[in-house]
């Protein structure tokens, strides 16, 4: 660029910089005397004024809570309500000492590490003239003993919330879950505008499921308040809308029983309407109370919930994936039916080899059952039928089959988070695994172990699929919404899948009787558990090889074998005509599916289709 | 030989600050300002050491670009000024196209960092300006004030498009103060200022319609009680029900009861009126008005025109913030979204701010080097 040469007055540029210098100073100046001035009119002058508008006129706009929607089970039994708990709260501001007022109070009302700690982090957050709870859920004891000596303690008061509270406890944890407080996860998926008076939210279960429903709108009140945030006045008021009540298809009574009759075993039970698919049991045990989690667990009794080797969180229902093992036969039996080639029988020498191969794969009854057909080997469980039948049908036609009865799939459950368990295929194994799918694993397929996996969901809404004959419907636990106390419940409807439809529909019966057979004749693996029976049962039992446990015997031998044992499961229906219930039973480490699965089942039919024991 | 003209007793005192390049009376105004600025924010904020925490981060950083920035010799500044002030209008146009931000597109991700271009034409504008007009005698003749109409115009327009009105108006004056200063004419002044308020209806009509209703709320707060006007009343309330010496620290109703809003940025000044009064008020002035006066005075000392016309534009640049923002929590101005210079709580404004007051120590402390 080319610079022209200018001649400058360096001492006249400078002098007229000074100049508009000072001139920008006596602006400045005259500026700022005008700020003042103007705050001299505000602060001195209409000081009385504005002090009077700061002390009396002060609106306030305060959300108020919706009412949660209360839960029950078919039968109108509450299974989650609302109850007014009283918590100690301390206001800062107004307590001259805390930490001398916590020993203080600790004398009267014990307050744990946990508190204080949980406490101490809501003082930091909160503003210093709002109430912060320090104990939660005070026995009427603690309140009487601190009403006495309320006047000792400025600042400290006893409040009533609403809180969540679960009757049955342990018994419905899986279905109902539980409500806890909002974490900081949540509350960027919340619409913070209508939880700007919500503490908790559903964590699990049917409670966070159904989430949108159960909370309800928040309402809101203007309020006249005085220097010290005191309510004078409401100016008005938009009252909240409560959430919805749910009635759930679970009967909570047959359930508490199922989950009795389980007694000490780890497992569980799930019963399905087959007509409609509603859920009537939804057991997974152990369970535990969700009541604590509620007002927040302490850090020990969680610790020792999610270390319990029992694993009592984990929601055996729709998460424990289970190899079904002898459970699928019936299915597997009516796939090859349906390809027509199930119609012979064969001589059972208690093993069977493939082609050019030399390994054996056994059937669990070593002297073998001679010649089988298709319904001695549902009655009597037969592996190697099923492995010869398994081999025609091939892994592809199995695996298409199996998927209209939901194997390998989310059954669509309306409660969040259910696995879908797995069914295997050649384009499986290719796509997970990068191997070639070899004949031997056709054969165990066939029986229900090597690489299938199925949850108890799935187990009983596929027998209630097949007790209707190929009826498919998604299983739902919650029956009908009712948006307030007095207005009328809003079904929810049944959804219902494709159906399954065989070729020749006759061979429905074919099976089902087999099944029935499993129960009521003399050979049936599970002959005993139909005994006295006023009403007829179909069934099929299982036994599942456990894996994945390492061997290492030495260390603490007698525990470890017993997790090695099998798994005892059983599925069913009844009555036989006209089913009403479909029901799927597992008992890990129970051993074989007769001893343990069966007579557990027939307890919970003689308990739902009789009325016993309830 | 920096030191050639001082006393031994001088050197030793200045020594360090002055190898740094650190002018010491800006600097202690400077430190007390925000000194002073974190006291209050620690009870606009209720209280939240977190708040005080990120503030006092900000503040570390921005006085550590501050002095950094002082150590480049304005020779160096001036020598990039053109460049800097084309990546910031270029950058203007990227923030129009693919900015993003909250109703108005004001930010610019690059990935690693977000910020406002705008914050760039701050303190290039000035910049670019001092550059341009340093070139020939002062005072300028009538066709370098066009170009520098036209430098003012482009990115000004370019800002209030985004839209920040605040921002605009800001930059726009921080370019008439170097004007100002370079001995423009009174009579084109005064012209000008007569074409402005013939201009105002026509302004009217290309405010957006939000910016209409502050001008509307500004005129009749009380109209408006639920809505735009609320923060004026309230801030009013605030300041008045201070009185003479405050309600104390941390004791502001008004503030505390969430009656104020804004309260830790744009409306900080409120929370400083209730409770410290007027009384605490003069004293914060009085520190601005100090570290104005030095601003200006370094100016004056400045060596060559660009040094002269950059820092003083500066020192009016920053009261001018000081004055918009007072004047809207005062109710005197309409709400425009400007923060109080080295008190509000927020990071870029203040980053910026620390960056001018870098050229300006540059400017005073480079200066015996260039003595001949």
């Amino acid at each position: 660029m080319l610079r022209k040469l200018h001649i400058k007055d360096h001492s006249g540029e400078v002098r007229l910089f000074k100049q508009r210098a000072i001139v920008a100073i006596i602006i400045v100046i005259l500026l700022m005397l005008g700020i003042i001035s103007r705050l001299v009119y505000l602060q001195v002058f209409s000081h009385q004024h504005y002090s009077t508008l700061s002390q009396k006129n002060r609106l306030k706009i305060v959300p108020l809570p919706p009412t949660r929607g209360l839960i029950y089970d078919r039968n109108g039994l509450l299974l989650a309500k609302n109850i007014p708990s009283f918590s100690l709260e301390l206001i800062p501001e107004q307590v001259k000492n805390i930490d001398d007022t916590l020993v203080r109070l600790n004398q009267l009302i014990p307050i744990s590490d946990s508190d204080r700690k949980h406490f101490r982090r809501l003082v930091k957050q909160k503003r210093r003239f709002q109430s912060i709870p320090l104990r939660y859920r005070l026995t009427e004891e603690e309140v009487a003993r601190f009403s006495v000596n309320r006047h000792l303690f400025k600042g400290v008061s006893i409040q009533a919330r609403l809180i969540r509270y679960y009757p049955f406890g342990s018994t419905g944890v899986h279905t109902i879950g539980y409500v806890g407080r909002i974490d900081t996860r949540e509350l960027q998926r919340i619409d913070t505008a209508n939880y700007s008076a919500t503490t908790h939210i559903g964590k699990l279960g049917i409670e966070r499921s159904y989430e949108k429903d159960l909370h309800g709108q928040v309402g809101y009140q203007q309020e006249e308040v005085n220097a010290q945030d005191r309510t004078l006045r409401i100016i008005n008021k938009t009252p909240p809308v409560a959430g919805k009540n749910l009635t759930l298809n679970i009967d909570i009574k047959l359930q508490s029983f199922a989950d009795e009759a389980l007694g000490d075993y780890r497992g569980s039970i799930v019963a399905i309407d087959p007509n409609n698919g509603e859920v009537l049991v939804f057991v997974s045990k152990p369970g535990y109370d969700p009541n604590p989690f509620v007002t927040g667990i302490d850090t020990k009794s969680y610790a020792a919930l999610r270390n319990s080797p029992d694993k009592p969180l984990f929601n055996r229902a729709i998460l424990g994936q289970y190899p079904p093992g002898s459970t699928v036969k019936p299915f597997i039996g009516l796939a090859g039916l349906d390809a027509g080639i199930a119609n012979n029988s064969l001589f059972c020498p208690g093993w069977f080899e493939l082609e050019g191969d030399d390994r054996r794969y056994r059937d669990w009854k070593k002297r073998g059952h001679g010649e089988t057909d298709l319904d001695k080997a549902i009655v009597e469980s037969c592996d190697v039928y099923f492995y010869e039948l398994a081999q025609r049908l091939r892994i592809d036609k199995m695996y298409k089959f199996m998927s209209l009865f939901g194997f390998g799939k989310k059954t669509g459950i309306d409660i969040l988070g259910e696995l879908p368990g797995l069914f295997p295929s050649r384009e499986w194994k290719r796509r997970k695994r990068h191997q070639a799918w070899f004949p031997g694993e056709t054969l165990i397929t066939g029986i229900g172990q090597g690489f299938t996996l199925t949850t108890p969901l799935q187990l009983a809404s596929a027998t209630a699929t097949l007790a209707r004959d190929g009826l498919h419907f998604r299983p739902s636990i919650v029956h009908s919404m009712q948006a307030s106390n007095d207005s009328v419940p809003v079904l929810t409807p049944a959804t219902r899948y494709k159906s399954v439809l065989l070729k020749n529909p006759q061979n429905w019966q074919k099976v089902k009787r087999s099944m029935m057979r499993v129960l009521h004749s003399p050979r049936g693996t599970a002959r005993g558990s139909a005994r006295g029976a006023p009403y007829k049962i179909a069934g099929k039992t299982g036994t599942a090889q456990v894996f994945g446990i390492a061997q290492d015997a030495e260390y603490n031998a007698d525990e470890l074998d017993k997790r090695l044992h099998d798994h005892s499961l059983f599925i069913g229906f009844a009555p036989f005509d006209k089913p009403t219930i479909a029901i799927a039973v597992i008992a890990e480490n129970g051993g074989s599916g007769s001893h343990v699965a069966a007579p557990l089942a027939r307890k919970v039919l003689d308990a739902y289709l009789l009325g016993k024991g309830l | 030989m920096i030191t050639d003209n001082y006393t031994a007793a001088n050197r030793r005192r200045y020594s360090l600050a002055e190898s740094f390049h650190i002018d010491v009376p800006l600097m202690v105004g400077l430190l007390l300002t925000a000194a002073l600025g974190l006291v209050i924010l620690y009870s606009a904020g209720n209280q939240n050491e977190a708040i005080i925490y990120r503030q006092l981060t900000r503040l570390a950083v921005a006085f550590g670009i501050m002095i950094v920035i002082a150590q480049i010799p304005p020779q160096q500044l001036r020598f990039w000024t053109p460049w800097l002030f084309a990546i910031g209008i270029i950058l203007l146009i990227a923030v129009l196209t693919f900015g993003e931000g909250k109703g108005a597109t004001r930010w610019l991700d690059l990935g690693f960092v977000r910020f406002q271009p705008s914050e760039i034409i701050k303190i290039t504008l000035p910049m670019v300006l001092a550059w341009y007009l340093a070139d020939a005698p002062l005072p300028p003749k009538p066709s370098r004030v066009i170009v520098c109409i036209i430098l003012i115009i482009v990115p000004t327009l370019l800002i209030a498009k985004q839209p920040d009105l605040g921002t605009s108006l800001v930059i726009a004056s921080s370019g008439i103060f170097v004007m100002l200063l370079s001995g423009i004419r009174w009579r084109y002044i005064f012209s000008a200022m007569i074409t402005a308020i013939a201009a105002a209806p026509a302004l009217w009509y290309f405010m957006h319609d939000y910016q209409r209703q502050r001008v509307l709320t500004f005129l009749n707060p009380e109209q408006d009680l639920l809505g735009s006007g609320w923060h004026i009343v309230q801030s009013k309330i605030a300041i008045g029900s201070g009185g003479l010496y405050g309600k104390g620290w941390l004791n502001g109703t008004q503030s505390h009861l969430e009656f104020l809003p804004e309260r830790s940025t744009d409306f900080i000044f409120a929370v400083f009126g209730e409770e410290f009064g007027l009384m605490g008020i003069l004293v914060l002035l009085t520190l601005y008005l100090f570290i104005i006066a030095r601003s200006l005075y370094i100016s004056a000392q400045a060596q060559n025109t660009f040094g002269r016309l950059v820092g003083g534009s500066i020192a009016i640049t920053f009261f001018f913030n000081i004055f918009v923002n007072i004047g809207m929590v005062t109710g005197l101005l309409p709400v425009v979204g400007l923060p109080l210079p080295l008190i509000s709580y927020g990071g870029t404004s203040m980053v910026t701010l620390m960056i001018a007051f870098g050229i300006l120590m540059s400017v005073h402390t480079h200066r015996k080097l260039l003595s001949q």
